[in-house]
């Protein structure tokens, strides 16, 4: 998605010396990586270096296309919610960092010559100035109306070509039971919950205030919460994951075994049309399976599908509770040719696969032909925790959350837990 | 990564084959925690063995806690509070119970860091069982605090 930006601010600005300015940045000549690649562990020819460190949580990522790096943060530090980094002296790391803004989230992505960001009740947007790195002052507000959330609040957006921009309203719910993750509380049949959440919205791109409930449309809904999300323009389509729900062992503990209940259920590779229904709070992806399976909360067994025979599946699975937290159509040319089109997935690492380890903390690759995977999903990048098992989520010392392409091809891979900004090159031939 | 998978399916199948079995398992577990009531009641009268004490307050924050504050009350960043050095731990007992009884919600600063979730209520624990896990969560993960007694936990549900 960040490539998605990138395409729509070169054809929006296309002058030629942003053009040139990218070439300047091409192929990562002169760039030397860390000696122990950021502590990462990569493909071969693959190497990576810090572009920088202890930002604050940082979440997700825009990149203009002069190279200038825009990061979300979950909360607000040194007075902004938003970090603007630039590599001045051009050794491939930033040198200028600036705080800005008053709102703090996830979503962030450039488009026509603003950044857009994603504070949890509000879409808001910033005029950049050619330039310069810190954007205006005063934001416009694009989206707006939606419900302050103690869970899956997050707003993480992305755009089209033809002026829309889709925004995921996550579930405030784990299973929309009646009483919020509490043990034997049912599921409340319809969900009411899925008339302004669970689901992702469409909104005009560059049209002031609107309010979700009313100009919003509900493009597609049961889906719990996509962090994950990104219009691909190779395809002229949307892809987002989802995270699915937790708790099952614990809640019907007849059911599922503790082992089970850290297996299930799948986080899920998602092919979003208009209308689409996965399925959330009635359904989950079953991997052992292969299908979606009627959620205990709603009368199924395990194995029973019922009513979920009609939810859309997954176009992959992934292990559950991995948390897949960004996604990108890889569209550089500075990778091998395998990873063109394909997607990389930012895993932002389970806290619920208790007795067993925990799992995810890395980015992983999936390569794809004609819109769908063309081949098993791999890890991309590991090591990003730095320790040998990650018991809690708090054993790690990075995780991956966010990820951005560069106008030189190079990865970007940001970290919420202690604010690292990770740069990716090739330059093994 | 096909090999990761062939784990999951397997251990998945192997566990649903033997589903009724382990879950006659788990039964028996939740039949030793929740002895609570009579048992416990009783045993709480009785000077209890120190081992099994620790025991069953353990039980109650695996059984409950767990899951979101961790094994090691170490939490999840951003999301669920840790139980250890600069937490709530050690505030006041009255105020721990009600976090038990009636959940939390809203934005909270624990140990330097927000948190904006919600703690559901869990009102099925038992006074026995909220004196328990809060006296264990009072003396470890690094805390040293007086455990909690029952009688107080009774006085502020009001007798439930
Ligand atoms: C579903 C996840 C969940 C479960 C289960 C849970 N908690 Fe919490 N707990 C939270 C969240 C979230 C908060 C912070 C609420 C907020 O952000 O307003 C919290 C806050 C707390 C706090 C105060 C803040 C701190 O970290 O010191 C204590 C004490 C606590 N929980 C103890 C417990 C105990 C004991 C249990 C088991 C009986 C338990 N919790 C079960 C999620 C959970």
């Amino acid at each position: 998605m960040k490539k998605l930006a990138f395409l729509i601010i070169t054809l929006a600005l296309w002058g030629a010396c942003q053009l040139n300015s990218n070439k300047n940045l091409n192929s990562a000549k002169g760039i030397v990586s860390d000696k122990d690649n950021a502590g990462l562990k990569l493909p071969d020819g693959f190497s990576a270096l810090v572009y920088a460190d202890n930002i604050g949580h940082a979440r997700h990522m825009a990149i203009n296309s002069n190279g200038d790096v825009y990061v979300s943060l979950s909360n607000v530090k040194d007075g902004g919610g938003m970090v603007c980094l630039r590599d001045s002296n051009k050794d491939g790391r930033a040198d200028i960092i600036k705080y800005h803004g008053i709102y703090d989230g996830t979503g962030i992505k450039i488009r026509n010559g603003y950044v857009y960001f994603g504070a949890d009740t509000v879409i808001v947007r910033y005029k950049l100035t050619e330039g310069e790195l810190v954007p205006s002052e005063t934001p416009e507000v694009i989206a707006e109306g939606f419900t302050a959330q103690s869970q899956h609040a997050t707003k993480p957006f992305t755009f089209d070509e033809d002026g829309f921009m889709y925004v995921t309203v996550g579930a405030p719910s784990n299973a929309c039971q009646v009483q919020d993750r509490t043990k034997g509380s049912p599921g409340i049949d319809p969900c009411p919950i899925l008339e302004l959440h669970g689901g992702i919205w469409r909104f005009r791109a560059a049209l002031l205030n609107q309010d979700q409930a009313k100009e919003g449309y509900r493009y597609a809904t049961g889906i719990r919460n996509a962090v994950a999300i990104t219009w691909n323009n190779v395809e002229n389509k949307l892809y987002a994951l989802q995270h699915g729900r937790d708790q099952l062992g614990q809640f019907y503990p007849d059911l599922y075994t503790d082992e089970q209940s850290a297996k299930l259920p799948a986080e899920e590779f998602l092919s979003v049309n208009d209308g689409s229904d996965f399925g959330w709070p009635y359904c989950y992806y079953d991997p052992v399976q292969k299908k979606k399976v009627l959620a205990p909360e709603y009368g199924g067994d395990g194995i029973k599908a019922g009513r979920c025979s009609n939810a859309e599946n997954p176009i992959m699975a992934f292990p559950a509770h991995t948390a897949p937290n960004d996604l990108l159509f890889y569209t550089g040319s500075m990778f091998p040719e395998r990873y063109r089109n394909g997607a990389f997935i930012a895993f932002h690492g389970s806290w619920n696969r208790n007795p067993l380890p925990q799992e995810g903390y890395y980015v992983a690759f999936v390569p794809f032909k004609g819109g769908v995977p063309s081949g098993d999903w791999e890890i991309f990048a590991n090591g990003f925790a730095g320790v040998g098992e990650v018991k809690s989520p708090a054993d790690a010392k990075h995780r991956p959350c966010g990820l951005a392409q560069a106008p030189d091809g190079s990865l970007f891979v940001s970290d919420d837990a202690n604010g690292r900004i990770y740069r990716i090159a090739y330059n093994g031939q | 990564m096909k090999r990761i998978f062939n784990q999951v399916i397997f251990s998945a199948l192997l566990g649903m084959f033997f589903i009724s079995c382990q879950s006659s398992g788990e039964k028996k577990k939740t039949g030793t925690v929740n002895s609570d009531q009579p048992a416990a009641e009783t045993a709480n009268n009785q000077p209890v063995q120190a081992a099994e004490k620790v025991h069953q307050e353990n039980a109650v924050y695996k059984k409950y806690c767990l899951v979101c504050h961790q094994a090691d009350g170490s939490g999840v960043p951003g999301m669920y509070p840790p139980l250890g050095k600069g937490s709530w731990t050690g505030k006041d007992p009255k105020e721990l119970v009600l976090i038990l009884t009636n959940g939390l919600k809203g934005k909270v600063e624990v140990n330097g860091e927000f948190y904006n979730s919600e703690m559901p209520a869990q009102p099925q624990l038992t006074d026995e069982e909220i004196a328990d896990v809060l006296s264990y969560i009072r003396s470890n993960f690094g805390n040293s605090f007086d455990p909690i007694d029952v009688e107080l936990v009774k006085k502020i549900r009001g007798g439930k």
